[in-house]
């Protein structure tokens, strides 16, 4: 049984079709690509497969130790406690906030204290904040941000912004995660730092990762299997040798062969 | 790193918060705070409790609710017809405990669909909802209708409101210094992020709206046990302005910022009172300017932290 | 029956008013996407104006009018200059406490300068009735109905029909586009405040005249009710300012003359709540979503 089952997924808004009939399957530890044209509905996809959007139809199973979870009718908390979490195209960090509070944020569900125990300030709330407090600094150092656990997360340069971002995914336990275009906006240097970064954490934590990237030098480098998307169809599947060598995946980007 | 509930950043503050009162009372007994000066702190005492409790909602998770007097009034009523019916501290402590309960059912019921609503449209549905609770108070035959209630018997006393006052301000910091805290705070910079953060975002901001509607209604039982007339129109939306104003004044987030901004503009108010008119148009024209000019408030963000001043005086001892 | 189209016959005048009042809060959410909390006390200034108008410059009814929109329009734009042009770019919240600021400046600044009591506005209108099929018709009640119809059809054919009304259309849509497009997006949002501001007026002088009382906190219930007519029928939506304005004035009288007249505000509340929970987007809105 395959960890995540996206079975013949479809959004329409209105009279436009987002997303039609997508579905695919990933086996867990995968590192799994999804590419395509600018608005084939990647992150429309990603949006489903997280609980942002209602499909107007078809299933989304996450099926992890033997138990299938229905995702798809779930709201995105819940998908995210059932350890799927994901990074935004458009970096959705608490701005306000310090490095280390958005991790903090993002580790909320480990803390068992309720609104009595804060209130209170019962043994259970100084048991758990130092807890978090040591888990949040101890993932801070594996992604390299430590030193700046209390800047500002507005004021990080843009590079460690997206790491945080990843950080704060990783935070929430997930064990799989859809990172949507982590790459956007690095130069080569930075690219290949997170193209190692996402190779570690992916052996060191033990995830699945689905990324939606435009970047093809990264895509290629690391993902075992492609997914493409054009015009929200699901065009082609297979590993990087199948997809660079596909007829319609090359029409997709680069349009028809002229003869 | 505190471990426990007796750390020496409590112990300071308990330290203060005793001098700070028997100051007070000092003053008090000494009759170099008169009587009137003693209604208004009074005054300012049950406002700080409005004030810190609406901070929750609107600085801390971002709720923009325009009927917290709404909740007050529920308070005061509770407790006014219980103390007339019952007139002892047993009576008082009954009328406090059946406000809260009262203001918590309506609370959750106001919550649970308009939590849904963002910025704007969540305001005015607020709105909307003290009104509502306003025109029923107004209407109903035991809470006297227009002419209100009177001769409720004055079972508040300054210790009693410095102790309530004193124990919001500490919930309300306790709120925010926590988990708890910290999810509202992630739901107030980006609800989709923080949802998408695994924080169930309707729970959180239900906790932190009954929340500040339940220290409201203690307020309003403290202050129909102050002022022994209460009336519906002392509840209506320019009570719930009043304390926005407050809270915008000292920065929403800033709990230090409530509590000061209550006691500056306690004082001014105190001031302009001979100016009565006018002192409204100065207050509008001040609201203006603040939110043209300093729309973050007096104090932003920041927190007073009392072992950090020590650690800077003692920083500066060391330096010289 | 009779009872019902009497109750009709009132709601249309006072949906007229709350239509008035709507179009104001609509236009200026529509384009810059704040609800004017002081709208309501611009209502009342107008009253007043056309109350000076009347009393100190002896103005007929229509001059006094006039006199009062032409004033409100420019303290309008001036209002709109001094206080929520510097606030474009700040939070919602933060523009939305101006406008309380602004309210509370109106009313306590008139209070100071005219009194805080009730004032009883001179009858400039004649107050013939008629009854026909045991029906009670105001003459006054006409001469609502009638400039308030007017005003809207000048409003639409401004909107619809003219250089500025289609500037103002598209800083609704995109303010920023519309700039690339060479319109003075300033001189558009001065301009729809203005306009705004007029109607409110004309309808604060035309209360006065058929209640024949004025007060400086007269704006303050018939603003909410007309803001919840303007959401009521799409916010944002000209055409829906005007339905929601009928739409509420008939059910307030409805409720008035069927039920009780004490309850008859919070109705109007718990309709702004329900509209508000199912679709807030109003009779005539449309759905928008988040883009994520």
């Amino acid at each position: 049984m395959s960890f995540l089952k996206v079975s013949k997924i479809t959004k329409n808004f209105g009279g436009l079709c987002a997303v039609s009939n997508v579905s695919l399957e990933v086996e867990k530890g995968e590192l799994v690509g999804l590419i395509g044209p600018n608005g084939a509905g990647k992150t429309t996809l990603f949006n489903l497969l997280t609980g942002v959007y209602t499909p107007t139809s078809g299933t989304i199973e996450l099926t992890d130790n033997g138990k299938t979870t229905k995702l798809s009718s779930l709201p995105p908390y819940k998908i995210t406690q059932n350890g799927v979490a994901r990074t935004f195209q458009n970096i959705r960090l608490f701005k306000e906030r310090s490095v280390l509070d958005n991790v903090k944020i993002a580790m909320n569900n480990q803390v068992h204290y309720g609104i009595f125990g804060a209130l209170l300030r019962l043994p259970s709330f100084y048991r758990d904040e130092a807890m978090i407090d040591t888990n949040a600094r101890e993932l801070l150092k594996k992604v390299q941000l430590e030193d700046k656990w209390d800047t500002l997360a507005k004021n990080l340069p843009y590079g460690q912004q997206r790491q945080l971002e990843i950080a704060r995914a990783l935070a929430t336990g997930a064990k799989l995660l859809f990172l949507d275009e982590p790459a956007a906006g690095m130069n080569p240097q930075e690219t290949q730092n997170l193209t190692t970064f996402i190779r570690e954490i992916r052996k060191d934590m033990d995830l699945t990762i689905v990324l939606i990237e435009h970047d093809m030098s990264l895509v290629m480098k690391i993902c075992e299997r492609i997914f493409v998307l054009d015009y929200g169809k699901l065009i082609a599947g297979g590993t990087s040798e199948e997809i660079r060598n596909n007829r319609s995946v090359i029409e997709a980007y680069l349009g028809e062969e002229e003869n | 790193m505190n471990t426990t509930i007796f750390s020496r950043k409590n112990l300071l503050w308990t330290v203060f918060i005793v001098a700070l009162f028997t100051l007070i009372e000092v003053l008090m007994m000494a009759d170099i705070i008169g009587a009137y000066y003693k209604i208004t702190l009074m005054l300012i005492g049950i406002n700080v409790i409005l004030a810190v409790g609406l901070n929750i909602i609107i600085g801390i998770t971002g709720q923009f609710s325009l009927g917290h007097a709404g909740f007050m009034s529920v308070g005061a009523y509770s407790c006014a017809i219980t103390i007339k019916m019952f007139p002892t501290w047993w009576g008082f402590g009954l009328g406090i405990l059946i406000g809260l309960g009262i203001t918590f059912v309506i609370a959750l019921l106001v919550a649970i669909p308009t939590l849904r609503l963002k910025g704007d449209y969540l305001a005015i549905a607020t709105l909307g909802v003290g009104e509502i609770i306003r025109i029923v108070i107004l209407n109903m035959n035991i809470t006297n209708k227009a002419a209100g209630l009177s001769s409720i018997p004055m079972l508040n006393s300054f210790p009693l409101l410095f102790g309530f006052a004193t124990l919001s301000v500490i919930l309300s910091a306790n709120f925010k210094n926590s988990a708890v805290g910290r999810a509202c705070i992630g739901i107030k910079e980006d609800e989709i992020a923080a949802e998408a953060m695994g924080i169930n975002t309707t729970r959180y901001k239900t906790m932190a709206f009954v929340f500040g509607a339940l220290l409201a209604s203690v307020a309003g039982a403290l202050y129909a046990s102050t002022f022994y007339v209460i009336k519906p129109e002392s509840f209506g939306f320019a009570k719930s302005i009043d304390i926005l104003v407050i809270v915008v004044f000292g920065g929403m987030g800033s709990l230090t910022g409530s509590v000061v901004a209550t006691l500056a503009l306690g004082v001014i108010s105190l001031l302009l009172q001979p100016f009565a008119e006018l002192r409204m148009i100065i207050y509008a024209a001040a609201l203006i300017a603040v939110m043209v000019l300093r729309p973050q408030g007096l104090m932003g963000n920041y927190e007073f932290s009392l072992p950090k001043l020590f650690q800077r005086k003692k920083r500066k001892g060391e330096g010289a | 029956m009779q009872q019902f189209l009497q109750q009709l016959i009132n709601g249309l005048s006072l949906g007229s008013i709350y239509a008035l009042i709507a179009l104001g809060y609509t236009m200026v959410y529509g384009i810059i996407k704040l609800i004017n909390f002081a709208h309501g006390d611009m209502y009342m200034i107008g009253a007043y104006i056309g109350y000076m108008g009347i009393t100190v410059f002896h103005l007929p009814f229509f001059p006094a009018l006039i006199f009062s929109m032409a004033f409100c329009a420019v303290l309008g734009m001036v209002i709109e200059r001094i206080a929520y042009k510097p606030l474009r770019n700040a939070t919602r919240i933060a523009a939305l406490i101006t406008a309380i600021g602004v309210s509370f400046f109106l009313e306590y600044t008139t209070m100071r300068f005219m009194g805080a009591e009730v004032k009883t506005f001179p009858a400039v209108l004649s107050d013939k009735s008629w009854i026909i099929y045991g029906l009670r018709i105001n003459f006054q009640q006409i001469v609502i109905f009638a400039t308030s119809i007017i005003l809207m059809v000048l409003l639409q054919i401004i909107v619809r029909r003219t250089k500025i009304g289609r500037a103002m259309r598209a800083v609704s849509v995109d303010a920023d586009a519309a700039k690339l497009m060479g319109v003075d997006v300033n001189a558009t949002i001065s301009f729809t405040f203005a306009i705004g501001s007029a109607l409110a007026a004309a309808a604060g002088i035309l209360v006065g005249v058929y209640y024949n009382s004025i007060n400086p906190l007269m704006g303050m219930a018939p603003g909410l009710k007309a803001f919840v007519a303007a959401v009521f029928g799409g916010i944002g939506i000209i055409p829906g300012a005007m339905v929601g304005g009928f739409a509420i004035g008939l059910t307030e009288t409805m409720v008035s003359g069927y039920a009780s007249s004490l309850y008859k505000d919070a109705v109007v509340y718990v309709l702004l709540i329900l509209i508000l929970l199912l679709k807030p987007s109003g009779l005539l809105g449309k759905n928008k979503k988040e883009k994520v």
